[in-house]
């Protein structure tokens, strides 16, 4: 039985620094998966990728990560996409030391 | 210790050049990441999960002071502080920013070494014994054909494009400490019945997710010969070796379906063709390398005899010291697994100490072993004293080579993008769970392996217990195998059963080892040792609690 569809945000790594990005709402990307927009449609999906792989010059690898909405916020569905929203976990660095 | 020639010195320094450039035209958008991606992976870097990762060559794991001076100074300058030392005997830095890694390739260059080599499906760093030149056991030091083959294979046309990556470890000791029956080729050095040097060639080893004990191709190929069998071996496999399927194109594979007597007659066919053409190996190219390897002058003063009183030096002789191959000497391995810490991470600060220790008192040489310790190679004993006293302030001093917490792990989920799981923190669990070095002590020699996925980075098939952390149904989950073996009698382990929970894995390992101690004949029976006798089940039993222990009566 094929899944229920998931909430997609397009996702990649910054060109420069390698750190986890989002693509949002106004065609930018921001380090905060808060920030990011979320297609609640396969088709809305589709649309967003499209438009972050427009911007592919300044990033790397864009892809659609499943997400939850809860209280109007995406949240990872995949504990992958959980760790690339914090960073490692031996040791306080990346995402999670940054936005101390 | 050998020293690139000047024309090796302009080749690296040409290449960072050239890469500087292309970093340039990425940035201004001349290139896409597609015409890029390629680039870069010749160059070492790789795009990880959080960063970017720099991954340095060193050529079977041998550097000198002034060299480990310069990854310090690129960990404190362009990284976060650290390196991480790898099962393939490199260095990795974690978090570079792509701006700065033409920078960083130059300061390597500074220092004769580069990351050319380190990704892609050509022939990558070739590793060796990591006591090479010093073991009590050694036919020859290993080094200078590690470094033959190094020459032979960096930028050789014919070879950029192989099938899939190619993989080549030696060892000069009948003891192999390389691993050598799990790579695509490993030579170990032997005597004929003549009394000369040469190798017993074994190919299509190799761990991933089709794990493979590599077989014997060549009884005993003469020195001379071994660039011209490495080219017939290596063109069999270029031609006949697997395109359509990744995950069927190692040789391993290609050994398993075509047969070993069938490889081996094709391999003989053109060996006797590249025979003819290449001659032997040239002997003043052999006599220029091996002047890069002649062992230092000696101290011939004595070993003391003094019993050692302290106590903490006595374990971390006990422990980190073995037999050199001049009995005033020992070979002191350098343990980078505190208890708790990360597997193979070193700070610039450790790094620093470690250079310095090898200038003053390992006639300036490290090696860096598959195991991600690092080895003082040359120490005499009377040194032995004021070597621990440093490494103690540096904090590396943890007395538990070949011990319960000295565990490899791959990076795992928390920096690679190919990881299904974690691997680092459970190795962090486990060795807290531990951390007693004197109950490690009792456990006595037990190598636990640690892979976050199927490609087997943490070695965890030849794990006396293998870990291999998994994504199932969205939950990491972690395989138990057993019986692994790395060493001349290499083993595939066994799987167990069913894998477990992240937070159930650390019990779970205890009581293998609970199960362990209460079924070994004695403390001289160590675990592999153990499980060799009786077998999967009295462990499965602990493990699942399914079955009455062997031994309840």
């Amino acid at each position: 039985m094929a899944r229920a569809f998931l909430p997609k945000v397009a996702t990649a790594n910054d060109l420069f620094e390698g750190d986890v990005i989002y693509f949002t709402d106004e065609g930018t990307w921001t380090r905060q998966l808060a920030a990011a927009a979320v297609a609640m449609t396969p088709e809305a999906a589709e649309d967003l990728l499209a438009q972050a792989a427009k911007l592919q010059g300044e990033v790397v690898g864009a892809y659609l990560a499943d997400v939850r909405v809860e209280d109007g916020v995406p949240v990872p569905d995949h504990f992958r996409e959980a760790f690339r929203t914090r960073g490692p976990s031996n040791y306080f660095h990346g995402k999670q030391a940054e936005v101390a | 210790m050998y020293s690139y020639s000047n024309f090796d010195a302009d080749f690296v320094r040409n290449r960072v050049a050239e890469f500087r450039g292309q970093v340039e035209r990425r940035i201004d958008g001349s290139l896409t990441e597609d015409e890029f991606k390629p680039l870069r992976l010749m160059n070492g870097l790789y795009l990880q999960l959080h960063a970017y990762m720099l991954r340095v060559a060193v050529p079977y794991g041998t550097l000198n002071g002034r060299q480990m001076r310069q990854l310090a100074y690129i960990a404190e300058t362009w990284d976060k502080g650290y390196g991480h030392f790898t099962t393939r005997q490199n260095i990795q830095f974690n978090w570079p920013k792509l701006q700065d890694v033409p920078d960083i390739l130059d300061a390597l260059a500074d220092v004769g070494m580069h990351a050319i080599q380190t990704s892609g499906n050509c022939i990558r760093n070739v590793t060796a014994d990591h006591f090479a030149g010093a073991a009590a056991d050694e036919i020859e030091d290993p080094r200078p054909t590690a470094e033959l083959i190094r020459q032979w294979s960096t930028d050789h046309p014919e070879f950029a494009y192989l099938p899939r990556k190619f993989k080549v470890a030696v060892t000069g000791s009948p003891n192999d400490r390389a691993v050598t029956k799990a790579h695509d080729i490993g030579l170990r050095m032997v005597r004929n019945d003549a009394g000369e040097p040469g190798y017993e060639v074994v190919i299509g080893g190799g761990l991933g997710r089709t794990p493979m004990i590599g077989k014997v191709v060549r009884d005993f190929l003469p020195k001379a010969d071994l660039l011209a069998y490495l080219e017939a071996i290596l063109q069999v496999y270029n031609l006949s070796g697997r395109r359509d399927n990744k995950y069927k194109a190692r040789i391993k594979i290609l050994v398993h379906e075509t047969g070993l007597d069938e490889l081996r007659a094709r391999i003989e066919e053109v060996f006797s063709r590249q025979q003819r053409l290449l001659g032997e190996v040239d002997p003043g190219i052999v006599a220029r390398i091996d002047a890069g390897f002649t062992p230092p002058v000696w101290d011939t003063r004595p070993a003391p005899e003094a019993p050692v009183l302290d106590a903490g030096l006595r374990s971390f002789i006990d422990t980190n010291v073995v037999a050199h191959k001049q009995p005033q000497y020992g070979i002191v391995s350098v343990s980078i697994k505190p208890i708790g810490g990360t597997p193979g991470d070193a700070t610039s600060a450790q790094m620093r100490v470690l250079a310095d220790l090898a200038e003053r008192y390992s006639h300036d040489e490290l090696r860096i072993s598959h195991e991600q310790n690092v080895i003082l190679p040359h120490v005499h004993r009377a040194d032995i004293p004021a070597v621990y006293a440093e490494l103690r302030m540096a904090g590396l001093a943890t007395a538990n080579i070949g011990l319960v917490s000295d565990i490899i792990a791959c990076p795992g989920m928390d920096y690679c993008a190919l990881a299904t799981a974690r691997s680092i923190p459970i190795a962090q669990q486990i060795s807290e769970s531990f951390a007693d070095l004197d109950a490690q002590r009792d456990i006595g020699p037990l190598k636990i392996k640690i892979s976050g996925c199927i490609n087997a980075c943490g070695h965890h098939h030849v794990g006396h217990i293998g870990i291999l952390g998994l994504d199932r149904a969205g939950v990491e989950n972690y395989q138990i195998t057993l019986g692994g073996d790395g060493t001349e009698t290499a083993t595939i382990g066994s799987r167990t059963g069913p894998g477990f929970a992240y937070d159930e894995i650390v019990p779970a390992v205890e009581r293998l080892i609970e199960a362990y101690l209460d079924l070994r004949e004695g403390p001289e029976e160590a675990f592999l040792a153990t499980y060799r006798r009786l077998g999967l089940e009295p462990f499965k039993a602990a493990l699942y609690g399914v079955e009455e222990r062997a031994d309840a009566a």
